[in-house]
């Protein structure tokens, strides 16, 4: 890297010891994520990486956890679980979240900031409280032990994200685009679908995506609110890891890194795409 | 003075007033489906929740005229022969409801040993045939016969009472109806409030202390590269909670990955292996890295806005780099770590699924206590106590946020 002629010896070391110290950040916050891969083909049901693996053998390297995951039904019954609740609770959470932003976007909106503030809470409030609270209400109306309990509870805890993004792509929307849109003959409806959506499109889609993990990781109400019938993957989990941790876990784990990156990917994607789209360069 | 009309002969203002009442109506009806939601199914149960610290109808219901009795007595003396056989009698109605195991629970969360005593009075009364309670109860087991344990039932037997609240910060009413301090070995919540603090504190300054160069790199990186790296900070933030505390289990146990580099590098020795997960080292250790994206966000995000010409301009004034970097470019960042600060201590000071999972007994935080009395010990009240007390925190600091930052301004990603 080329200095600036007026940085002496001082100033480089401090440099250098800035890029090796954010190196060493980078690794704290990723190599977690990246160990469990290998890990997750490991033929010997170990957590450590063997002698094997490390001189790159072919028969230390196996694929066995990912056969016990195909065989135990365990699993592909919480996965079923997982999906339903995810995908029916994002539903519910985008649906109501894109709304309310809407309305939460208008300058004539009235008591703003302390509806907001009602509506960010489920994502403030310790889960613990709001999963103690949930148990208590859902089983008072009967909803405990059931999959529609579940996806009520999850979309509560997904709203704040479908608000956070869908209001951040409309900070800066242009109304001039709706007026114009309007004086050209259009009415309120064929505006909203033809200009006001499309612009708010890929908010509404991370937003969703938000949603979607967070229902899809979420454990702590479903360890209030779910029987055996509705036992999801994180609570399969949660149970592997505190009964007998097995490298099973290890390979569901990285089926789950797999899923985030390929989440993360599209929210990238989409994020870049809104921001061209919005004339705000890339960021 | 006349006021101006419009087309169809109503005052200017009013028509105007319409208008503007109408939009705002429009604009609440969008988001009164949410409001509606998260009120019903997020805040009242809350709410619900929390009344119960302050609720206690099980012996109130099922020893309404033991209670009503007790509530003329002086307190100096036993009560007299009539409050002896209405609590026998009581007691037998509890028993026909299969109610009994509920008021020796409530009874003995609050003096040890009261649900044995309940018990067996309860199975004895049952084959006394005299008259004479008083005696009888004192035979049964001899506490009957202490003024204590009347006050006890008296104190909670009382509907609404802030009791919940005195187990909870390690208080109790003591004999002569003064508060005091628990008896030693009880006294474990607010050591636990004051650990949970002091982890919080101790994570968001690590926190602070790793994300505050990183995002300074990304901040000053070409576009390119640094939106490359920040997909470094994000796949951390888009991973499962679960699969990262099971990766710190991995790397951080006895036989883990961790303990392997160390020994193969001669740093420590085969027996000399280092407990690093299942305490307090394993709980800061994952809490952190699971937390550092919610501080490098907001400081990125501050950062990314903040022109270089200042700090060149602060150089070229003869200030040497270091006071250029602390006099003028940190004190423009403050905003980024106020945000950065109170949302990671707001997140972690309710922390509960890592502590549970890697916390051991020594990184056990409140909300773990909270989910044992929900789930184990099923002490409803007391978990309730506990959880307004972190709610009340929790809420103060997310005021503080408001203020300070603004919620709108929160960002994702």
């Amino acid at each position: 890297m080329a200095f600036p002629p007026y940085v002496g010896v001082g100033g480089k070391i401090t440099h250098y010891t800035f890029i090796i110290f954010c190196g060493f950040v980078f690794i704290f916050l990723i190599a977690p994520i990246l160990v469990i891969i290998p890990l997750s083909f490991n033929s010997e049901p170990y957590f450590t990486f063997t002698e094997g693996m490390i001189s790159l053998e072919p028969e230390a390297y196996s694929t066995r956890w990912y056969a016990d995951i195909a065989k135990n039904p365990q699993w592909a019954f919480s996965a079923a679980n997982s999906i339903i609740v995810a995908i029916c609770s994002t539903f519910l959470a985008t649906l109501l979240g894109t709304l309310a932003a809407l309305g939460l976007s208008q300058s004539h909106m009235p008591y703003k900031s302390a509806v907001m503030g009602v509506l960010i809470s489920p994502m403030i409030v310790p889960l613990i409280i709001s999963a103690a609270g949930m148990f208590f209400f859902y089983s008072n109306i009967g909803l405990a032990q059931t999959l529609p309990g579940l996806i009520l509870a999850h979309a509560v805890l997904g709203t704040p994200f479908v608000v956070i993004t869908v209001t951040a792509t409309l900070t800066g929307f242009d109304h001039s685009l709706t007026r114009a849109s309007q004086s050209l003959g259009a009415d309120s409806r064929k505006t909203f679908f033809k200009i006001q959506m499309p612009l708010i499109l890929p908010g509404v889609i991370s937003g969703a995506l938000f949603a979607f993990i967070t229902s899809f990781d979420e454990v702590v109400i479903v360890f209030f609110l779910a029987g055996f019938e509705q036992r999801t993957i994180p609570r399969q989990m949660w149970a592997g890891i505190r009964e007998q941790i097995s490298p099973t876990i290890l390979a569901v784990a990285t089926i789950l890194v797999v899923v985030s990156i390929l989440l993360l990917a599209t929210v990238e994607l989409l994020r870049r795409r809104s921001e061209r789209l919005r004339g705000i360069s890339p960021s | 003075m006349t006021s101006i009309l419009t087309a169809d002969g109503t005052p200017l203002k009013d028509s105007l007033r319409k208008a503007e009442r109408g939009r705002r109506a429009k604009a609440f009806l969008l988001v009164a489906p949410l409001l509606l939601f998260v009120l019903i199914s997020f805040v009242f149960p809350i709410f619900e929740m929390l009344f119960r610290s302050i609720d206690n109808p099980v012996v109130a219901n099922n020893l309404p005229l033991t209670i009503e009795k007790l509530q003329k007595w002086d307190g100096a003396n036993l009560p007299d022969q009539e409050t002896f056989s209405l609590v026998a009698k009581e007691l037998l109605i509890a028993r026909e409801n299969s109610k009994v195991g509920k008021i020796a629970a409530r009874l003995n969360f609050e003096s040890g040993g009261m649900r044995s005593m309940i018990n067996k009075t309860v199975r004895k009364v049952r084959k006394y045939k005299g008259n004479d309670y008083k005696k009888a109860l004192i035979q049964f087991d001899k506490r009957w016969g202490k003024v204590v344990t009347w006050k006890v039932i008296k104190r909670i037997g009382q509907r609404y009472s802030g009791v919940q609240y005195l187990a909870a910060l390690d208080l109790k009413v003591n004999a002569d109806s003064t508060i005091g301090l628990q008896s030693e070995d009880r006294r474990i919540y607010v050591k636990i409030f004051l650990r949970t603090i002091w982890v919080s504190v101790l994570v968001t300054i690590f926190c602070l202390i790793l994300a505050y160069p990183v995002s300074f790199l990304l901040a000053t990186l070409p576009l390119r590269i640094s939106n490359l790296l920040l997909i470094m900070v994000l796949l951390p933030f888009w991973t499962s909670l679960l699969v990262r505390t099971t990766s710190w289990i991995v790397l951080l146990q006895r036989n883990g990955v961790v303990n392997d580099i160390l020994v193969a590098l001669n740093i420590i020795s085969e027996d000399g292996r280092i407990q690093m997960i299942y305490n307090q080292t394993g709980t800061l250790v994952a809490m952190t890295q699971i937390l550092l994206p919610f501080m490098i966000l907001p400081l990125y995000s501050v950062m990314k806005t903040i022109s270089p010409s200042y700090m060149r301009a602060a150089r070229s004034l003869g200030a040497s780099p270091l006071t250029a970097f602390v006099r003028v470019y940190m004190p423009q960042t403050t905003p980024g770590i106020g945000a950065g600060c109170l949302l990671v201590f707001i997140l972690s000071i309710g922390y509960y699924i890592t502590p549970a999972l890697v916390g051991g007994r020594s990184g056990q935080l409140i909300s773990n206590f909270i989910a044992y009395h929900m789930k184990s010990s099923l002490n409803w009240g007391l978990a309730a106590a506990l959880g307004t007390i972190l709610l009340v925190a929790v809420l103060i600091l997310y005021w503080l946020y408001n203020k300070i930052i603004g919620i709108d301004k929160m960002k994702l990603g």
